[in-house]
């Protein structure tokens, strides 16, 4: 019963994933498919977090991390990219 | 190392030190010192005459890489001793006859001397090697060196062109040689000519008999300019005229023939082909050369037909000769005839042509020219001259008392014979050899008469000349005299000097078969056979050949009509142009600059190959039997990933594919922890990100121009091409799958990543213990492209420039 709720959430996840895959694809703005992006990340994170326990191994708890790290990372990065235009800016003196 | 290989290779090394006493020591002619060296060879090969006299053969061997078979082994037989002592001596006449014709102060005397001994070097080797490969490598050095003697006034275009074209021809034959003898080491199982000879018997069943005598024939052909191959000795006059006299004339023309004699005893006996292709293509030579010569106006043109013609001959009368070995059972052997005569005219050619060189070298040395039009009335500025052409050119032309008469007599006797063989129709076509014989020698005949004619009497124009004529110094002189005193020392005394000295050891090296251990041949040269059939022919030649020199202003015309139909010079013009345009062209047609183009080359080829394969193979194979179960998240992602991959094909702007390029990446990362990998799914996710991010970088700084925000265009060849790389690959993958045949050795690490190495972590103890070799060159990968995005970055050398 356990495992087939845990299924039928992750069936949800991959759903809300194309979904927002979708959203990814057709999005009209940048920022649109940005925050898709994101959420796509938080996906994967919860989608790990299920198969970990569906698979009964707690190898996988870095990539969780690991995913929050980069998705956070990545939509800075995207943000400051639309705002500025550049990622990394250069010091004033070189 | 004997003495006898030290003299082969003596001129090598003489050739070494050339160069140090051109240098050092200014004041004498480099030649002098050159001199010696031929001289001396001469006297120690001269020395063998009464070895071979005696039906002996010295043979000296050295190895040189014996695992192959291939020693450096010389024997000096008859053959090669009467070749031996050509280069040497006419070698030695040559050099001092150099000495004066090349000035001190004007030529590069260093690289001349080089050449020709390097020449002279080579050509001793390819007469005295027992050893193919061995006579195969000195064959291909005297090609080297007479590219190098041909285009030695460089700096002229005629030279450049006649040396390569000579180089073309004369290489492209000697490969073919190569092929020729590989194919004879293929059936006889050794190199060594002596061997080689003994094992004919056996040879001649084989398949490979046909195409290696035809390959070794394409190169003595080459070698020795006969028909259609002719074409390089009339460029290659463009040489310093002691170089025509020493190659073209003596010595290098004649390695084909000293081929065609020396393999005859391998294919001759059991091959009517052969006797057949060698007589005709000389006879073909014979005419063609001397009819040609008539043309031409260039002195040195002339002698060039004339050698041609003249080499026609002597191959003629080797492959009449031939039949000798082909009809051994008759007692009296008629066709022996043919190859004295072969051996007799090689010497007498050498000596009357190497004199006319020269003379004609003498000519154009002091009158400045060498056209026949505007030469004339020589006869009293250069009487000795004068003599010396006489005596040449009468002996070309085959009249008495010369040695020219006495090979031509037997020439013609060796041609009546051909009418008495039996085989290809010989009887009905038979008659075609002593005609086309007879004809070539009234041209022979006519062209020599021009050439003693045109130039030493008639009418003296001074206005055309640059130079006032006198006679050549005395040193220029004395190599032609003593060649011309040989013409007529053989024409008297040929029976007596040469006959059992020369000829016979000569002939005993190209019929052995014919011989019992002690008997000799028995060579007969005399002036007077009675009145023959043969005798009758000089006369007709003579009388013909005279009312046709003196109508020759009348018919010369029939030259208008041949020379445009005449275009062998003009096929090897056009053909090598052809080649060079065609693949030009085809070169140009698919190597277009687009890499699209390429890579739809690469990948239609990939499919190719591996759809062949697997069909040829009987590859194709798909079992479900040990495929695992597929869950639905499986399945899932699959979608997703099938999704992305769709949608970047269809995607408008480039920021569309870069960010479903990602998510194809993130949902990999995926497929690993769904299949319990997890260090694969970390380095995976990482990596990802800073890929799409380099991937955003890139997309930031494409030029504003072309940033055009377009779809991909369609192309039904690029969707063929990737599905159908795609379907390959697939049915490979499954088929792979299928078809497994072993167990994995994964249980090993399994059951050794602790006992062993002292991890838990299998990847990693796979990646740094089991296999870290991998590990550290995938480091030093990722180290090279750091620097090399560093150097890229940095390293700006033509915008430094710019700026």
């Amino acid at each position: 019963m356990f495992e087939f709720i845990l299924k039928i959430s992750l069936i949800g996840i991959s759903i809300s994933i194309l979904g927002l895959i979708y959203r990814v694809i057709k999005g009209p703005s940048v920022p649109d498919r940005v925050v898709a992006l994101d959420a796509i990340g938080i996906n994967l994170i919860s989608m790990v977090a299920i198969v970990s326990i569906l698979l009964n191994t707690h190898a996988f708890f870095e990539v969780i991390l690991l995913i929050g790290i980069l998705s956070f990372i990545g939509t800075v990065a995207f943000s400051k990219y639309l705002q500025k235009g550049v990622i990394l800016e250069r010091e004033r003196d070189l | 190392m004997s003495l006898l290989h030290l003299a082969i290779l003596s001129p090598f090394l003489l050739a070494l030190l050339v160069p140090i006493v051109y240098k050092y020591v200014r004041q004498i002619h480099t030649g002098w010192f050159v001199l010696f060296l031929p001289v001396l060879l001469f006297s120690y090969f001269f020395q063998f005459i009464s070895e071979t006299m005696g039906g002996h053969s010295v043979t000296k061997s050295i190895s040189w890489i014996p695992s192959l078979g291939i020693d450096f082994t010389v024997k000096i037989d008859g053959l090669g001793l009467l070749f031996a002592l050509l280069i040497t001596g006419i070698g030695s006449l040559v050099v001092l006859y150099s000495i004066f014709y090349l000035a001190k102060d004007k030529e590069q005397l260093n690289t001349f001397y080089v050449y020709l001994l390097l020449f002279m070097g080579a050509m001793l080797g390819v007469v005295l090697s027992d050893n193919l490969i061995v006579l195969y490598t000195f064959w291909e050095l005297t090609s080297f060196s007479s590219f190098l003697l041909i285009g030695y006034w460089y700096h002229k275009e005629r030279s450049r062109y006649g040396a390569q074209k000579s180089m073309l021809i004369t290489v492209l034959g000697g490969l073919s040689m190569l092929g020729g003898f590989v194919l004879l080491y293929l059936m006889t199982g050794t190199f060594r000519i002596s061997e080689i000879i003994n094992n004919a018997g056996d040879i001649f069943t084989s398949p490979l008999f046909i195409p290696a005598m035809l390959c070794i024939l394409l190169g003595a052909f080459t070698k020795s300019a006969q028909f259609p191959f002719h074409i390089w000795l009339p460029d290659a006059m463009e040489a310093p005229t002691p170089v025509s006299a020493y190659l073209h004339s003596a010595t290098m023309v004649k390695a084909g023939i000293y081929l065609v004699a020396r393999l005859s005893p391998v294919f001759a006996p059991h091959s009517g082909l052969w006797l057949w292709l060698v007589a005709g293509v000389g006879l073909v030579t014979l005419l063609w050369g001397s009819f040609s010569a008539v043309k031409q106006t260039d002195l040195k043109g002339i002698l060039a037909f004339s050698t041609v013609s003249q080499l026609g001959l002597i191959m003629s009368l080797l492959g009449v000769g031939a039949a000798a070995l082909y009809y051994d059972h008759l007692d009296e052997n008629i066709f022996i005839v043919a190859t004295t005569a072969a051996v007799f005219h090689l010497i007498n050619h050498a000596t009357f042509k190497g004199s006319l060189f020269m003379v004609v070298g003498i000519v154009d040395h002091e009158t400045g020219t060498r056209d026949i039009r505007k030469l004339g009335g020589l006869m009293h500025m250069m009487p000795i001259t004068f003599t010396i052409a006489a005596i040449g050119t009468f002996s070309m032309a085959g009249l008495p008392p010369f040695n020219g008469f006495l090979s031509k007599e037997m020439f013609f006797t060796g041609m009546v014979r051909v009418l008495e063989m039996d085989i290809f129709n010989m009887q009905t076509w038979g008659f075609l050899f002593p005609m086309l014989a007879w004809i070539a020698s009234i041209f022979t005949f006519i062209y020599s008469m021009i050439l003693f004619f045109k130039t030493f009497t008639g009418k003296y124009k001074p206005a055309q000349l640059e130079k006032k004529p006198h006679e050549a110094p005395i040193g220029m002189l004395i190599p032609p005299v003593i060649l011309a005193s040989l013409v007529i020392i053989f024409g008297f005394f040929a029976d007596s000097l040469l006959s059992d000295t020369l000829i016979a050891p000569a002939m005993a090296s190209i019929l052995p078969s014919l011989l019992n251990d002690s008997s000799k041949f028995f060579v007969e040269i005399s002036y007077w056979h009675g009145f023959n059939i043969e005798l009758m022919m000089t006369i007709g030649v003579i009388a013909v050949g005279t009312i046709a020199y003196l109508t020759f202003p009348k018919w010369k015309n029939i030259y208008k009509l041949f020379p445009e139909k005449r275009s062998i010079n003009r096929l090897y013009d056009g053909s090598l142009e052809l080649i060079q345009r065609s693949s030009n062209n085809f070169t140009n047609s698919y190597m277009n600059g687009f890499i699209r183009t390429y890579l739809v080359y690469i990948f239609i080829f990939f499919i190719g190959m591996l759809s062949i394969t697997l069909s040829v193979k009987n590859a194709l194979k798909i079992t479900i039997d040990n495929a695992a179960p597929i869950g639905v998240y499986e399945a899932i992602l699959a979608v997703i990933i099938a999704i992305c991959a769709i949608a970047i094909l269809f995607a408008k702007s480039r920021l569309t594919s870069i960010i479903l390029l990602g998510s194809i990446g993130y949902t990999v990362a995926l497929y690993f922890v769904l299949f319990r990998a997890p260090d694969l799914a970390l380095t995976q996710l990482v990596i990802e990100t800073v890929s799409v991010a380099l991937f955003l970088l890139c997309f930031y700084h494409l030029p504003k121009i072309n940033r055009k925000e377009e779809r991909m265009g369609f192309r039904f060849t690029n969707a063929l091409i990737s599905v159908g790389v795609g379907v390959v690959i697939t049915l490979i993958a499954l088929s792979a799958h299928s078809n497994k045949l072993f167990d994995s050795i994964s249980q090993y690490y399994i059951e050794n990543t602790y006992e062993k190495a002292a991890g838990k972590n299998m990847v990693n103890v796979i990646l740094v213990d089991f296999r870290g070799f991998d590990t550290m060159f995938e480091i030093l990968v990722l180290g090279i492209a750091a620097l090399g995005i560093f150097g890229m970055i940095k390293l700006r050398l033509t915008r430094r420039k710019d700026g």
